[in-house]
């Protein structure tokens, strides 16, 4: 790729006068010698899986496998068709579209990881809900995938996107940005607010450890993907209102690194810590021990 | 640069929960399978380390299956995958052991059948992101991502000279290659990883290479 930070990134859009889901799609066929229409077309049916996944969480009985979650998606959506959301119809319905995904993924049902399969609800719920709000064409937000994976890709280089390695703000974070920048494209923004989008969105998880109960990708990464489509939209709107990420967005990324190398290893998806260890976490996974015995 | 492609940010598509818990599991077993060349009559799954931890809750050993059974990553039949391959006629073995110095994330699988028996150890370290580290007791390296050619080989002069030529022939960009070997002029294993398709009748021209005993092609996407 011919980018290694989102300076780089943003420079390369205005000097060829292209979106960032250009740049990366050319970038991606440049790489793998593939055209852009066989890149186009996996990207369209990761898309479709991640439609079908929200359906499927909104409308089957989801259980994951432990059976420790499930249904969460479901008394959100019926809460939301209340009419008495506190965020709004609209923040309400990707909340509830990325909880569906991420029960989805506990059930041990299909998914994209984006980045990961911890993080995978946020991107599906803000963009399947932005589609259906604005009526975009398939295509559009197709194109919306390469821009967060420009995005991701910068954070997964200069720093990580998995919670063994820096801790939650590495994924759910990462995905939240991702989503935040694709969202200032896709709805027209410039590449450069973009950009801030990502930034902004990055200093609201600094810090965020990843402490799932009995090591799951169950608790608390359900919820957190839940908060981070609602993020998601909140970062990507002050984007567009023209707030700037004082602190540039790729140095935001180094702070990500700099935090998540100085995070002790229980705070590291091995469940020795966090909420993991709390009295309810720890009496949890000894039930579930003693039910796979 | 780690990361190389847009997709391994955005994908894989995949079966939940865990990227290493799931989608690269299911690649190990793939390429176990892809490497029998055939249904494997019996299995033996041990995991190592973190994964001997953790795979029951992960649903590891759904994903090794599914991975035996020659499937996708995101195949929703891996939940059923013990059931499905249980009334196929696979007997399946599951231990967990104690290795020194693996990834954390490490499973060691046996698969034979009438005909054939193989062994891999392999890694999972993120993301869907394998590495196989031994294959019948050879220590090798490659990831699967790639086209790739497993080859065994006498070790003797002119072999690699002769496979590197016949690929060169079909412009087929050698991205990876590594050999290892049980001594001098014994028995070898070298890995291809291409970074195109590999033809077939450029498999059937290494197949003819003197002192080549045995190819295998193996895709894993």
């Amino acid at each position: 790729m011919r980018f290694r930070n989102l300076k780089e990134l943003a420079a390369l859009c205005v000097k060829e006068e292209k979106s960032i889901a250009r740049i990366m799609l050319e970038d991606q066929a440049e790489e793998s010698g593939q055209s852009v229409e066989e890149i186009l077309k996996v990207m369209g049916e990761y898309y479709e899986i991640m439609k079908t996944a929200v359906h499927k969480g909104l409308t089957e009985d989801i259980t994951s496998t432990s059976g420790l979650t499930g249904g969460d998606a479901k008394r959100v959506e019926s809460y939301r068709l209340s009419g008495t959301p506190a965020v709004g119809d609209i923040a309400a319905q990707a909340m509830t579209y990325a909880l569906s995904v991420s029960e989805v993924n506990a059930s041990m049902g299909r998914i994209v990881a984006t980045p990961t399969a911890g993080s995978c609800g946020i991107i599906p719920g803000v963009f399947v809900s932005a589609q259906e709000r604005f009526g975009w064409e398939d295509e559009h937000l197709v194109h919306g995938l390469f821009c967060a994976g420009a995005i991701g890709y910068v954070i997964a280089n200069n720093s990580f996107i998995s919670g063994a390695e820096g801790g939650c703000q590495a994924e759910v974070g990462s995905a939240i940005g991702m989503a935040a920048g694709a969202m200032v494209e896709l709805r027209g923004g410039t590449p450069e607010q973009a950009v801030h989008a990502v930034g902004l969105a990055l200093k609201n998880t600094l810090g965020l450890i990843c402490d799932p109960v009995g090591g799951l990708v169950e608790i608390p990464c359900i919820v957190r993907n839940g908060f981070g489509a609602v993020n998601a939209l909140a970062a990507a709107d002050m984007a567009l209102a023209g707030v700037r990420s004082v602190i540039p967005s790729d140095e935001v990324i180094d702070v990500m690194l700099e935090v998540g190398s100085s995070m002790p290893s229980r705070h590291r998806e091995t469940a020795q810590g966090g909420l993991a260890q709390t009295p309810t976490g720890r009496k949890i996974m000894k039930e579930l021990l003693i039910r796979q015995k | 640069m780690r990361f190389k492609n847009v997709f391994s940010i955005i994908g894989p598509a995949m079966i939940g929960p865990s990227s290493s818990h799931t989608a690269g599991a299911v690649r190990i077993g793939r390429f176990a399978r892809q490497l029998l060349g055939e249904q494997p009559s019996v299995a033996h799954i041990c995991f190592y380390d973190s994964f001997a931890e953790t795979y029951s809750g992960h649903g590891t050993d759904l994903a090794v299956v599914g991975g035996i059974m020659d499937w996708r990553t995101d195949d929703e039949r891996i939940r059923d995958s013990v059931r499905i391959a249980g009334e196929a006629g696979i007997e399946l073995h599951f231990t967990t052991g104690i290795a020194p110095g693996v990834h954390p994330n490490t499973v060691k699988i046996k698969l034979s059948s009438d005909q054939n028996e193989v062994e891999v150890i392999g890694a999972s370290i993120g993301g869907g992101t394998i590495v196989i580290r031994q294959v019948n007791g050879f220590e090798i390296k490659c990831t699967g991502e790639l086209p790739t050619l497993v080859i065994g080989h006498g070790d003797r002069q002119g072999v690699l000279a002769g496979i590197t030529a016949l690929c060169d022939k079909e412009n087929v960009n050698i991205g990876y290659i590594n050999t290892d070997r049980v001594g001098r002029t014994s028995e070898a294993l070298t890995v291809v990883e291409a970074d195109s398709r590999i033809p077939e009748h450029l498999i059937e021209a290494i197949r003819a290479l003197p002192y080549v005993n045995r190819v295998v092609f193996i895709h894993l996407d």
